[in-house]
Formats: structure tokens, C-alpha cells, sequence
């Protein structure tokens, strides 16, 4: 008698057990992190998962580099995660799920992410498919501490190109540290350096113009400070084709008084250099024709090829609610693409560091600041094809492989196919 | 044998003998009816099949991507273009310089990959040999050396790469060691030959354990009957190598070419690590130029990477059947010699 009673009871907790898991619909989401947002994320999926016992969402935390490239394959073959935070967001957008029939109110996310839908939809297309987890702005950062040590004063708001290299190098030279500055290995970053000079990469028909002198002012630039040792060379050198590197390693060690990289790396700093060193964000430095960095973002996306397009629209109002996006970017010191919270302001950014509240002023000032190539090319589908050239043939040009000139014609070259291939 | 142990061997071996006679029937039948030909089919079968499906089909898709051009995958959303990827990877105004190819890069990988291979194949002999050789005697310590020599190719590539990434970067272990002995530190990853000869000198440190194992174990089977013969000829040690070791080897040493020929070729995750094919693009060799061109570049080109790859296979099998060609060749001349 006993023996069936234990047995009816572990088939019927076995039954019970089965039934829940069968409720629970398992979402996952392919995350990368900067810096602290992947544990801040964690935090708030635990909290939804709370409110909503019928959804399990697993955070896949992965390398940025797994984001550039495995998730494009995946998608290529009608694959992948129900949910992804991307950065290649105009290029990738046909893999991008509609929430528009799927969000409790879209009437909402209209009026708070609307203005940046164009930079992660198809030309055209009217689609909801995701939010803005954070508005970036390309920037430089100066380490305060060496200046002051070098005894070099630190160039002014309306400072040239020239004016900051110049000082960093005193500062190299002061202070014996590897290289004067390094940008990160990127073509979204040097693009807005190339607006302040002049650069138009689009043409009136909406497809790439070619290189322009604009654009080769400050490709030159950076490729002679290279040469002359004022750019640390392990980070654009020390590597062939499109592959990004970032500077800020350097920076946060202290072997480059100056970094051009962007308002991201904010947390990241004050988490990895903490009180080492004093460091101040410095917004774009000047060309001649302004002083403009460049808006990006990272995105949280549904991915079409999902199998519970509810359930990822649930998890996506949550996370783009007002409560909840305020929360994410106060403690991951992003600033946030939410146009009511930006609008009513007083975010609480929750960090001790002294360095934090200028520096995200800063950013928030530089951003206001960009060149009108600069705003449009977010949204421009062909922006990736001018990025990959710049990097690549700019990278052999520093390694003396190839004349400048050269540079400029295989740059061209390379849009050219990309465009092609990318039509085919 | 105790009571238990051949109760534990029964447990064992007895399922096997009922296995053993279940199939027998069968097997038998098919003999009778197919002849040993059928038979070897039969047992064929399962490894021609698996490599079908994970070699052969590959290949042939492979084939069929790179007749193909788009920036997707999936081959429905792919446009047929024929021989064109090959075309724009072949045409060249002058061969000798990459800038006027019209896929220049691919050009400059080819040509980096194509001096790497002669170089790290040679030192990569040489060296192997040299090692065998004195591993070969009887030295104080011989089984620790053969386990040092032979430790690095129990690492990751990403491993060695990082290894002497740490060694050779601008603050790196050897640029200490030059300062501490008064001496310019060097940017050895950042000047162009330098670091072509860091990638094959950390490609030989890393895999030339292996070959030595080969050959180690080809001057083992020399016999040593015609050592001694020589000895009391009193032939020169020289004479010696040239004459006896050195044919000998020379089965070992074509196993060695054609190995380390196809693993040069194929070079990729240590350099990729090291040196991320730079500077410029002094180090970018075949391999990667595919990987960057098929899935890291941002706008990817599946139908270009999969031309270069047939490209870089055919020249493999032409190496391949050139070095058999010719080690058979040195294998008779080795023979009559000895």
C-alpha cells in the first residue's frame, strides 16, 4: 500500500514537473557586453521572468566578435536566437522580426524609438523591429593624470586634429609612453573625423560616391601619424582586412595619453582604471569643416526565424518600457535612445567615479554637435561597404604597402563590388 | 585465473561470440552471392557513405557556392554567375605585382603563402632532421628531450599564437630582455619581416615535434648492421649520411614533405592570432583571405571565398602529387643506392 502511494505520488509530481516545463516557453537571447550591462541585463530578464513564471529568457552571453560573425551566418540561413543585441543593424534588417503586430501599444514605441527605426529597417519599410538599448557617440578620451604630469595643457572645446596629436605627443614624449593616441580600427570611427574634414560618401542618388578629398584629409593624416610613430600601430597595423580593434586597452594602461574611440567605453573605464588615473571625455576634436563624431547604437532585435513571436514581443515591451529603460541605462551608463526619457532628463547615472557625470555630459553635448554626413549614415545601407575599404587599404597604406594613392583607388574599387555583390 | 575473473571474462566475451555467430549467416550469404568484391563493399560502405556526406558533398557545394555570387547563404537566394568569381580572382595585369590584380589581396595572400611554404618547409626539414639526428644518439636526458621537442604539438594554435604574441609584442618577454641587456627594443610584430619570419619560425617551433617523431622513428628502423659495416669500412661520418641515413630516411623524409607542405598551405589560427595578417597584409596568407572574405568581413562574399578555396585545393593537389612523384623517385634511387 505504501509502495503505490510513493509511486502514484512521483508520477504525479513527474506529470506536474512535465506540465510546468511544457508551459514555459524558453526564449534566448545572444548578448555581447562592453563592460557591466550583461550582468545588469541579467538582473532585469530575472525580474521579468518573475512577473512572467510562463517565460523562460536565457541570456547567451557571447564575444562581440561572435555578434560581427557567426550571427550573420545564422541569419543568412534562417537561423539564429529569438532575440539579439546587434550593431550591424541597417545591414542585417531584413532578419529582423516586425513587432508591430506583437507589442502592447505601438503607438508608443513609435513616439520613443521611432526616430532611429531607419537605422535598423529596409529602405522603405515601416517595420517595429527592436529599440535602441543605447545611443552611442563616437568621442575621444584624454588621460587628465599624464597631461598634467607632461605639463602639457590639454587642448580647448574647438581644438583641431592636429592641435590634440601635437599635445598627446608632448605628453609621449614626456612621459615615455608607447604612442601618442590611437583610434579605434574601425570605419564607423574614423567617419566622423572624415565629416569634420569634408568627406561626402553619398552620392545624390542615394548609392556611394566615390572617395573623396574630404575624405582622404584625415585618412592621410592618420596614416602619416601612423608612420611617425604618434599612433600606437598595434592597433590599426597589427592586423589585415576589415578586423576591428579597439585602443582602449591601451588607454586604460596607460600607453596612450589619448583615445578616439566612443561614449560606450565609459563604464568600461571607470570600471578598469578606477582611481589609477584621472581621464575626461573630449568630444570630436575639429577638421575644417566642424567638429562632428558619428551617433550609432546597439539594438535589441527580434529575429524573424523565431517560433513565439508573442513571447519575444512580451520580453521586448518590458525591456523598452520607460521604467526599465531608465533603470538599464543609469546603471550601465549608456545614454538612452528613449525619447521621453531624454526629453524629461534627470537620469541618475549610479556610479561613484568623479570621471563619469562629465564625461556623459560630454558625449551628450558632442552629439548635438555632428555634421550632417554624420547623422545620415546610420541609416545609409551602403555605410558597411565605405567603412571595410577605409579600413583596409588605409591599414596597407600605414604599412607602406601601397601609396596613398592606391589607397584611394582600391578604396573605390572595393565599394564598387560590394555594392555589386551585395545587388546580386 | 580466479572464479570471479573468468565469471567476469564470460560476462564479457560471451555477448561478443553470440554477436560474432548472429552475423555470420548473414556475412556468409552475402559472400556466397556477391564474392569477395561484395564483401569488401559491404565493409566499405559505412566509411564511403560517412565521407560522402561530410567530404564529398561539401566539396561538391563548395563547388557549386563558387559559381554563385550574392552576400547570402542560402543557395535559393544566390544568383548563378558561372566561372566569374574564378575570372575576377585570376585576372591580372601582371602577376608579379599583386596591385594590379583585380583581387589584389587574394594575389598578395597567395604569394605570402607561397614563400612561406618553401621557407617553413625547408627549415622545417632541416631542423626536424637535425633534431632527429641527435635525439637519435645516445645522449644523457634522451626521453626528456623527445618529450620537450614534442610538447608544443600538444598545444592549441591559439595557444602558441598567444604564447609568442606575449613574447614578441612591443612589451613583450624578448623586448625585456633586450632592454635589461642594454640593447633597442624591437616592434617585431609591427616591421613586415619580422614578423613574416615570426610566423614561420612559431610555426616550426610548433609543429616540427611531430616530424621529428616521423623521422626518429625511420633512422630507428635503419638497421644497424650497415652502420657497423661502414664503421669497419672507415667511411666518414659524412659519407655515412650521405650515403646510408640519409637514403634510408627518404620514405620518412617524402612523408615529412608532403605533411608539412599541406599544413604550411593550410596556416591560419596561430598566424591568425599572432599577427591578425598584418602589418598591412605582410602575413595574410591564403586561408585567411578566405575566412575574412567568406564570414568576418562585414559585407561577405561566400561565392568568392569558395573560388579561392578550390583555387588553393587544386594547387594543393598538384604540390601533393608532385612531392609523391618525386619521393617515389628518391625512394627507388634510395634503394639501388644502399
Amino acid at each position: 500500500m505504501k509502495l503505490n502511494t510513493l509511486m502514484a505520488t512521483v508520477a504525479l509530481a513527474a506529470l506536474g514537473t512535465a506540465a510546468t516545463a511544457q508551459d514555459t516557453t524558453e526564449l534566448r537571447m545572444m548578448w555581447y557586453s562592453d563592460g557591466i550591462e550583461g550582468e545588469v541585463m541579467q538582473d532585469l530578464l530575472d525580474r521579468f521572468e518573475e512577473e512572467n513564471p510562463d517565460i523562460d529568457v536565457v541570456l547567451d552571453n557571447v564575444a562581440y566578435q561572435v555578434i560581427q560573425e557567426q550571427l550573420p551566418i545564422q541569419l543568412a540561413s534562417g537561423q539564429g536566437p529569438d532575440i539579439a543585441r546587434v550593431t550591424n543593424l541597417k545591414e542585417q534588417a531584413q532578419h529582423w522580426l516586425d513587432l508591430s503586430d506583437y507589442v502592447e501599444d505601438a503607438a508608443y514605441w513609435e513616439e520613443n524609438f521611432g526616430n532611429r527605426f531607419d537605422w535598423m529597417r529596409e529602405d522603405g519599410s515601416d517595420a517595429i523591429p527592436g529599440f535602441l538599448t543605447q545611443l552611442t557617440m563616437v568621442g575621444g578620451y584624454a588621460n587628465k593624470t599624464l597631461f598634467e604630469q607632461a605639463g602639457v595643457e590639454m587642448p580647448g572645446d574647438d581644438a583641431t586634429w592636429d592641435d590634440w596629436v601635437n599635445a598627446a605627443d608632448e605628453v609621449r614624449q614626456s612621459q615615455g609612453t608607447a604612442a601618442a593616441f590611437a583610434v579605434d580600427r574601425s570605419g564607423h570611427r574614423i567617419s566622423g573625423p572624415n565629416a569634420s574634414f569634408g568627406a561626402n560618401y553619398i552620392a545624390e542618388d542615394g548609392t556611394p560616391a566615390p572617395v573623396d578629398d574630404g575624405t582622404m584629409a584625415f585618412v592621410e593624416k592618420l596614416v602619416n601619424w601612423t608612420k611617425e610613430g604618434k599612433q600606437l600601430p598595434e592597433v590599426w597595423v597589427s592586423a589585415a582586412g576589415t578586423t576591428y580593434r579597439s585602443g582602449a586597452d591601451d588607454f586604460i594602461n596607460a600607453q596612450i595619453p589619448f583615445l578616439y574611440s566612443g561614449s560606450w567605453q565609459v563604464a568600461n573605464l571607470s570600471t578598469k582604471i578606477g582611481d589609477a588615473f584621472d581621464w575626461v571625455a573630449i568630444g570630436s576634436p575639429c577638421g575644417t569643416a566642424g567638429c562632428s563624431g558619428l551617433a550609432g547604437g546597439a539594438a535589441l532585435v527580434g529575429i524573424k526565424y523565431t517560433e513565439h513571436p508573442e513571447e519575444v514581443a512580451r520580453v521586448m515591451d518590458f525591456l523598452a518600457s520607460e521604467e526599465i529603460v531608465r533603470e538599464f541605462s543609469e546603471r550601465t551608463l549608456f545614454l538612452p535612445a528613449h525619447a521621453g526619457i531624454v526629453e524629461a532628463g534627470g537620469l541618475n547615472f549610479q556610479s561613484d567615479d568623479p570621471n563619469v557625470p562629465p564625461a556623459l555630459d560630454r558625449f551628450v553635448q558632442a552629439s548635438g554637435e555632428t555634421l550632417p554626413l554624420a547623422d545620415q549614415l546610420p541609416a545609409w545601407k551602403w555605410a558597411n561597404a565605405y567603412y571595410g575599404a577605409l579600413v583596409t587599404r588605409a591599414s596597407q597604406a600605414m604599412a607602406d604597402e601601397i601609396t596613398l594613392e592606391e589607397a584611394r583607388m582600391l578604396m573605390d574599387q572595393d565599394i564598387a563590388d560590394a555594392v555589386e555583390n551585395a545587388s546580386q | 585465473m580466479s572464479a570471479i575473473g573468468k565469471t567476469l571474462g564470460s560476462v564479457v566475451t560471451l555477448p561478443l561470440i553470440w554477436l560474432a555467430r548472429a552475423v555470420d549467416y548473414p556475412l556468409r550469404w552475402w559472400q556466397r552471392k556477391t564474392g569477395q568484391g561484395g564483401m569488401a563493399a559491404a565493409f566499405l560502405a559505412p566509411n564511403l557513405a560517412i565521407f560522402g556526406v561530410f567530404v564529398l558533398f561539401p566539396l561538391a557545394l563548395n563547388f557549386v557556392y563558387s559559381t554563385t555570387a550574392g552576400t547570402n547563404v542560402l543557395l535559393s537566394d544566390r544568383t548563378f554567375v558561372g566561372a566569374d568569381q574564378y575570372a575576377r580572382l585570376l585576372a591580372c595585369e601582371d602577376y608579379t605585382r599583386a596591385i594590379t590584380c583585380r583581387e589584389d589581396l587574394f594575389w598578395r595572400a597567395a604569394g605570402n603563402t607561397f614563400f612561406f611554404v618553401i621557407l617553413q618547409v625547408t627549415m622545417m626539414v632541416v631542423v626536424s632532421t637535425i633534431t632527429a639526428l641527435i635525439l637519435n644518439r645516445n645522449i644523457a636526458g634522451r626521453g626528456f628531450f623527445r618529450a620537450v621537442f614534442f610538447f608544443p604539438v600538444l598545444l592549441s594554435p591559439v595557444v602558441v599564437g598567444l604564447i609568442w604574441r606575449w613574447i614578441l609584442q612591443r612589451q613583450g618577454l624578448l623586448n625585456l630582455i633586450m632592454v635589461n641587456l642594454g640593447l633597442d627594443p624591437e616592434v617585431w610584430l609591427n616591421d613586415r619581416t619580422y614578423a613574416f619570419a615570426a610566423t614561420i619560425g612559431v610555426s616550426v617551433w610548433a609543429h616540427m615535434g611531430f616530424y621529428t617523431l616521423i623521422l626518429l622513428a625511420g633512422l630507428q628502423a635503419i638497421p644497424r648492421d650497415l652502420y657497423e659495416a661502414a664503421e669497419m669500412d672507415g667511411t666518414p661520418p659524412g659519407r655515412v649520411f650521405w650515403r646510408i641515413t640519409l637514403p634510408l630516411l627518404g620514405p620518412n623524409l617524402a612523408v615529412v614533405l608532403v605533411l608539412s607542405l599541406i599544413k604550411g598551405v593550410q596556416i591560419f589560427d596561430e598566424v591568425y592570432v599572432l599577427t591578425g595578417g598584418g602589418p598591412g597584409t605582410s602575413t595574410l596568407y591564403l586561408t585567411q583571405y578566405i575566412y575574412e572574405v567568406g564570414f568576418a568581413s562585414i559585407l561577405r562574399n561566400p561565392g568568392l571565398a569558395a573560388a579561392a578555396s578550390i583555387l588553393m585545393g587544386l594547387v594543393l593537389v598538384v604540390l601533393t602529387l608532385v612531392q609523391l612523384w618525386l619521393s617515389r623517385r628518391s625512394e627507388g634511387k634510395g634503394r639501388r643506392d644502399a
